[in-house]
């Protein structure tokens, strides 16, 4: 029987415990605070008066953002090659993943492993070859390039996430459907993808995340036209150096998408994110 | 749960493996094909047989960033893995506050790489960061930007932040598989806070921090976007890692031979490690069967 001495006991360890989350909830959000406070300060403020809060609460940053060509073509430009990687990957990966979930076949095991070596393969070994290669089939500085390059490492992902989601749907289904005499992709595309709907949206948000923070192989396909919104912010970086307060509402504006979904898949978080760098 | 044997389901995996041979494996062989050779101007060809290999074994640049990388790998480790077993053991059980939470814990690992370097560059900065301004105003000299040992400081301090949430997830969510059975177990035997997670909630996380460890290792082994964004690799050479270097030379200096000759052996090294990886995590998963 738990008497009053383990609930003596218990209550200094839930504080304990309570300091030290707190602790590191703030360390995590501090960053970020001051990231999204500079996003609606002036310049001038954030150069000459040290302010906790915005002191003169401006969206001046944010108008600059929303005007300018410049910035929100790189928003434009980023949500459309992820949108495009995201597409084929899960095109792509919807068969193969579905192979690999129901039958055995000659190397299989190799080709898994072999798809999972390209998921760790460090981008930068890919950086040099992929501008070679894009700009040899004249795609350098396409939204499809990038979208391309990024199935590199989503495609793997694809497959392994939907992989462990189709395992959980019990074969015996498949099987009664054949003998009602569904043909396979009658099957497949009126039975079996509503069944698996959840996995489909996991994998597509982590397709989507992978791709949207990723920068080396995005700005070194691009240029121009098809300039993602994190290269845009490293040169601007380096060109002025100074307009720190729309620099900070181009981050905070980088944020809020996942931001926003983080809730829908909170329950998988974990998991995709072990699977999504296998 | 066996499955049927059925050779045809190659063509369920075919544009799977077109589409990662056209991205993969094409690319990675103009990388061998360069790394043999050396070019003037772009155009003309010389083969160079081993040259590059002999010549980046031999350069202490390439060992210079190998163990930067090594020592930064090292300490990523050791502080991140303790903190988020930490975090995870602090971690709510139950409600809306764990929901919560989880949510905020995952924010940092949801934000594009460079706008994490553009976070701490803005906040480490002494004229107008916060940690930057109270590190100052405590009377510590603290620039990234120049000295070396604050630039390391603030690249750890970055990493942390970026990734442990990702430890302390895993290890939530291998706590929670624990059943309630062994902690009232526990409680009878009037076991200490200290025995419950030595003997109980250790072993049963075994498997996801085995994945926490590789996967950490890894990510860190292939740091780029966040240090060049910070710091850019410097002051002087301070934090080129493996990647920065790279990069520097492939795309910068145009070095196509020895980059190349870098590349594959880095990505050798990454092959290695991600084969050391799949068999624990197949093992692990069959012990997850098992269990």
């Amino acid at each position: 029987m738990s008497g009053k001495p383990s609930l003596a006991k218990r209550i200094p360890k839930i504080r304990l415990s309570a300091v030290i989350m707190t602790a590191y909830l703030l360390f995590l959000l501090i960053p970020i605070y001051w990231l999204v406070s500079m996003s609606f300060k002036s310049n001038s403020e954030i150069l000459n008066s040290f302010t906790l809060f915005p002191a003169d609460f401006t969206l001046k940053n944010y108008e600059t953002i929303l005007t300018d060509p410049s910035w929100y073509m790189g928003y434009v430009n980023s949500f459309i090659y992820v949108s495009l990687n995201t597409l084929i990957a899960l095109l792509v990966a919807l068969p193969a993943a579905y192979a690999f979930s129901r039958y055995r076949f000659y190397g299989d095991n190799h080709l898994f492993f072999w798809l999972l070596t390209n998921r760790m393969a460090p981008p930068a070994v890919f950086a040099l070859p992929f501008f070679q290669l894009y700009s040899s089939v004249s795609l350098f500085d396409t939204h499809i390039a990038v979208a391309l390059a990024h199935c590199l490492f989503n495609v793997p992902l694809a497959v392994w996430i939907l992989e462990g989601f189709m395992r959980g749907v019990p074969r015996e289904i498949d099987e009664t459907a054949f003998i009602d005499g569904y043909g396979f992709t009658r099957f497949f595309t009126q039975i079996f993808i509503p069944m698996i709907k959840p996995g489909i949206g996991v994998t597509a948000f982590f397709c989507f995340m992978f791709s949207w923070v990723e920068l080396l192989l995005s700005r070194t396909l691009t240029s121009v036209d098809a300039k993602p919104i994190t290269a845009t912010m490293t040169r601007t970086v380096s060109a002025s150096g100074l307009d720190w307060g729309v620099l900070a509402a181009a981050g905070v504006l980088t944020i809020i998408p996942g931001a926003i979904v983080i809730y829908f898949v909170r329950s998988y978080i974990a998991k995709g994110f072990a699977m999504g760098r296998v | 749960m066996d499955k049927p044997v059925n050779q045809r389901a190659w063509i369920l995996v075919l544009p799977v493996v077109i589409l990662v041979a056209f991205s993969s494996v094409i690319p990675m062989m103009t990388v061998v094909n360069y790394s043999f050779q050396d070019t003037f101007g772009g155009n003309e060809f010389f083969w160079v047989g081993l040259e590059w290999y002999r010549e980046l074994l031999r350069s202490e640049r390439l060992w210079d960033a190998l163990g930067r990388q090594l020592l930064f790998s090292a300490i990523i480790l050791a502080i991140e893995i303790p903190l988020g077993i930490l975090v995870a053991l602090c971690m709510p059980k139950k409600g809306w506050i764990a929901s919560l939470c989880l949510v905020l814990m995952a924010l940092p690992l949801l934000i594009p790489y460079n706008v994490v370097g553009t976070i701490w560059q803005i906040f480490g900065r002494s004229d107008i960061g916060l940690l930057g301004r109270i590190v100052s105003d405590m009377g510590i000299s603290y620039n990234y930007a120049q000295n070396a040992f604050d630039a390391w400081v603030t690249v750890i301090a970055m990493d942390v932040w970026h990734w442990t949430s990702l430890v302390a997830l895993l290890s939530y969510a291998g706590l929670r598989s624990i059943p309630n059975a062994y902690y009232q177990a526990a409680q009878i035997d009037q076991a200490s806070r200290w025995s419950v997670f030595r003997y109980i909630e250790l072993p049963k996380m075994r498997g996801v921090l085995i994945i926490a460890v590789l996967l950490r290792f890894m990510d860190s082994f292939m740091i780029y976007t966040e240090p060049f964004v910070l710091t850019g690799g410097g002051p002087g050479n301070a934090t080129t890692f493996l990647s920065i270097d790279l990069v520097k030379m492939a795309l910068g200096q145009f070095d196509l031979g020895p980059a190349a000759a870098f590349s594959l052996m880095y990505f050798l090294v990454i092959l290695l490690i991600s084969y050391v990886f799949y068999t624990v995590m197949i093992t692990t998963d069959k012990d997850g069967a098992t269990q």
